[in-house]
């Protein structure tokens, strides 16, 4: 039985009724869920309005129950066939960890809004490196393919810690002219982050358009380090703290070029030679007691389930 | 009857109950706690019931005020709200928030000699008494194929949503987070506006027939233009309100620490901070919270910050209490609660505590210079007269900027601020598609919102060909939007002077 689906009991009167009432049908559903590795696992619900509308390079903030948070997860496909939206997420804090043993197939969120956010730009560019790592390997996954689609020259970049974490390989060779897979252990591909990655793409293509990076902010600042003396425009995906997404908070503003910018509205993609990293990374940080005392309190709480590993696939 | 003069009606202003300061400051339960029937009648009485109310004229949504009273005092209280309902959908909210000391009670006859007759708890007392009866709102339905939709559950949406489905229009209203209300539910405390008053009545609004659907961002999820284009909507009502706060831009202001009043009141109101770890959104309060800024938005924040056990909460405003924008009531309120306020003083810089958080906030001194384009005195700096302030959280609440959605997603027509142009019967550069509200005017109140939603329906109804059954607006002033009771459009602020 998934907690999930008892968490959407009616509660008091109100708001939640309404909330309940709002027509949703049966939105919200998760359809498919695929575990890649002790924290990254991957659900796909449906939304038939939201997978027509979605587009690369937007994100949506899901609500797995009544109380949760409200957590910003990048879209990582939609298949507008089949009325779903996929999103592949790592359980490292709180409510992911709760999303990681509540949402199986037959559950349902109890609410996910989006698209949210500017969809990525895909211009007519003639060759593109699409870098994907950690958190933000499936996200770059609809660039890749939007790209290919658009006919441009697709080489795609992703990092993982090691073999057995590797996932979305045959998704990405479907659309990909060239894929390089980096592994911290060269247990697959090159040993190496994605930054080698770039390096060697680079190397090999003396006409390369555009890269888009998408991970951990660390990752990224290092892929906007390692394309910048070579002066390649480079798309990062920002991924800052926020509450609604609608540019209402302003808990997501970010410095690009110097000038503050939301990154729910005015991004989430940036020129990545602009952005202010440290900022970004020390704005992440905002809640890091917060939410050691919240995983704390949950597997305390759950202290019945096997103990939950807190590392990622760093890319 | 014989005829009630100014010498014999009640003297004293009937007064209303309110918790004690030092028990409040440890509670989320409303400050004031409303009229009894007793009260009520008493404060009936002082109503001189004048043939041609200037209270009605001065009410942004045209309330029949001298109407509903006189049926309080003949003790027919469902009629009472009948005729109040006409004209406000949402009186238990109105008269709790409505800022009436600037509109209806501020024109009262008795108020030239006594203190005004107290509608606003007159208006609360009724719509609380509708709510615990369970009398929903009459409607006047007449069959009608319209399909409309409302972008927005605040206030303005809420409004239109209601006269429209009274029009016998099927209406959906959109709202993108997953409550509904609006500014309503995420803005307005609990202590001001307890979220049970805003579900009963917006439940009286699904009882018409209105549907809300959550979750859902227009403009993302679906355009505009597919509303009116593909899923068949006859008219379209855009009330998103203006909320996009607006940051300084000084040095420091990305620290950790900084936040808009707009994030604090959010992760409070509708995600319920204030009891994390139970719930799971945290807050982070400050020690000593600093909230720049003294409208009614800026009260909040200070209010909720004092509730939450923060240890000093001090309002900081460029100038004097004079200008304070802020509601006589919710100032006042503040001031008790032990609220500190520093006059005449603006950040100019939000210090490093080496961490990435706040160290302390540097600010200058001000004086008022000449006055400016909005009538008050212009805040100067004064020289060399920088110090630091002490303070480990600083909140904004120095105004919003209109939500940018709608802007990128359609093709409208926006002023040069970004806000919705729309003609005087609020009908935007496309057929069909209406807005009022914040998103239109620039930061408001929440009746002037209700008052352009009211207006929008009206235009539609004319634009749909449905007739307009809602009698009240026969003696509607037709120039609300601009009068503006107290807030000057171009300067998108409040412009009361307090004289003092």
């Amino acid at each position: 039985m998934c907690p999930i689906i008892t968490a959407a009991k009616e509660h008091q009167a109100g708001a939640t009724v309404l909330a309940h009432s709002a027509g949703t049908g049966s939105a919200f559903e998760i359809v498919a869920r695929e575990d890649f590795s002790d924290v990254t696992f991957l659900i796909e619900f449906t939304h038939p309005q939201m997978a027509r509308a979605a587009r690369p390079g937007q994100f949506v903030i899901v609500l797995p129950h009544e109380h949760s948070e409200r957590i910003p997860l990048t879209i990582a496909d939609f298949d507008r066939d089949r009325g779903t939206v996929t999103l592949v997420i790592q359980a490292v804090g709180k409510t992911t960890q709760e999303m990681q043993k509540d949402c199986c197939v037959g559950a349902r969120l109890f609410g996910v809004v989006g698209p949210m956010g500017v969809p990525s730009h895909i211009g007519s560019v003639g060759k593109v490196v699409c870098v994907g790592g950690g958190l933000g390997v499936a996200p770059v996954f609809p660039q890749a393919r939007a790209f290919k689609e658009s006919g441009a020259y697709v080489i795609g970049i992703v990092g993982f810690r090691s073999r057995d974490l590797v996932f979305w390989r045959d998704k990405f060779e479907s659309v990909c002219d060239e894929f390089i897979i980096c592994t911290n252990d060269g247990s697959v591909g090159i040993k190496g982050l994605v930054t080698d990655g770039i390096d060697s793409a680079i190397k090999k293509h003396d006409d390369i358009d555009e890269v888009i990076a998408i991970g951990p902010p660390i990752m990224m600042k290092c892929s906007a380090e390692a394309t910048r003396p070579h002066k390649i425009r480079t798309t990062v995906s920002l991924n800052p703290i926020m509450v609604d997404g609608t540019g209402m908070c302003g808990g997501c503003r970010v410095i690009v070029d110097g000038k503050q910018k939301f990154a729910c509205v005015d991004g989430p993609d940036f020129d990545g030679h602009k952005v202010d990293f440290d900022d970004l990374m020390n704005r992440l940080g905002r809640f890091t007691e917060e939410e050691k005392l919240a995983v704390r309190k949950w597997s305390e709480h759950c202290h019945q389930s096997e103990p939950l590993p807190h590392s990622t696939a760093e890319g | 009857m014989a005829k009630k003069t100014i010498r014999t009606i009640p003297q004293e202003r009937t007064p209303i109950p309110v918790q004690d300061a030092a028990v409040r400051v440890e509670n989320f339960d409303e400050v004031a706690l409303g009229y009894n029937q007793e009260n009520a009648l008493n404060e009936c009485a002082r109503c001189l019931l004048c043939p041609e109310p200037a209270c009605v004229k001065a009410c942004p949504v045209c309330i029949d005020i001298p109407g509903f009273i006189e049926e309080i005092s003949n003790g027919n209280f469902h009629a009472a709200y009948t005729i109040l309902s006409d004209s406000n959908f949402l009186p238990a909210i109105c008269g709790r928030v409505c800022p009436q000391e600037d509109q209806c009670e501020g024109v009262c006859p008795v108020g030239d000699t006594l203190e005004p007759v107290a509608i606003g708890r007159l208006e609360r007392w009724l719509g609380d008494l509708a709510i615990q009866e369970g009398w929903a709102a009459n409607p006047y339905k007449e069959p009608s194929d319209f399909k409309i939709g409302i972008i927005g559950s605040g206030p303005a949406g809420m409004a239109c949503a209601a006269d429209m489905a009274k029009a016998g229009c099927e209406v959906i209203v959109y709202e993108a987070l997953h409550a509904p209300g609006g500014v309503l539910r995420y803005g307005i405390p609990e202590f001001r506006l307890p979220n049970h008053v805003i579900d009963a009545e917006l439940s009286n609004l699904t009882k018409l027939g209105v549907r809300i659907e959550c979750n859902t961002l227009v403009g993302r999820l679906f355009t505009i233009e597919q509303m009116r284009e593909e899923m068949g909507f006859d008219a379209v009502f855009i009330g998103t309100g203006a909320g996009s706060p607006k940051f300084m831009e000084i040095p420091g202001e990305s620290l950790n620490g900084v936040l808009s009043a707009n994030e604090l009141l959010t992760r409070c109101n509708l995600m319920g901070a204030g009891d994390f770890p139970a719930t799971d959104t945290p807050l982070g309060l400050g020690r000593r919270v600093a909230v720049i800024g003294s409208g009614n938005t800026a009260m909040d924040a200070l209010r909720v910050a004092k509730r939450l056990g923060a240890e000093k909460v001090y309002c900081v405003y460029r100038r004097t209490e004079a200008e304070c924008p802020a509601r006589l009531e919710e100032l006042e309120h503040a001031q008790e609660e032990g609220i500190e306020f520093h006059w005449l003083t603006a950040p100019v810089e939000i210090l490093d505590d080496g961490e990435g958080n706040i160290g302390a906030m540097r600010c200058v001194r001000m004086e008022l210079g000449e006055p400016d384009d909005s009538g008050r005195r212009r805040p100067v700096p004064i020289d060399d007269s920088e110090y630091e302030f002490q303070t480990d959280m600083v909140v904004y609440a120095i105004g919003t900027n209109p939500n940018p959605i709608i802007g990128q997603t359609c093709k409208l027509t926006l002023n040069k601020w970004g806000y919705i142009e729309t003609d005087e019967t609020l009908a935007t550069s496309m057929a069909g598609v209406y807005a009022g509200g914040d998103i239109v005017t620039g930061a408001a109140t929440v009746i002037l919102a209700m008052g352009a939603g009211r207006k929008a329906a009206r235009s539609m109804k004319a634009y749909l060909g449905l007739r307009d059954n809602s009698a009240i607006y026969a003696t509607a002033p037709d120039e609300t939007i601009n009068t503006l009771f107290g807030i000057d459009v171009e300067e998108k602020n409040f412009v009361r002077a307090r004289l003092a």
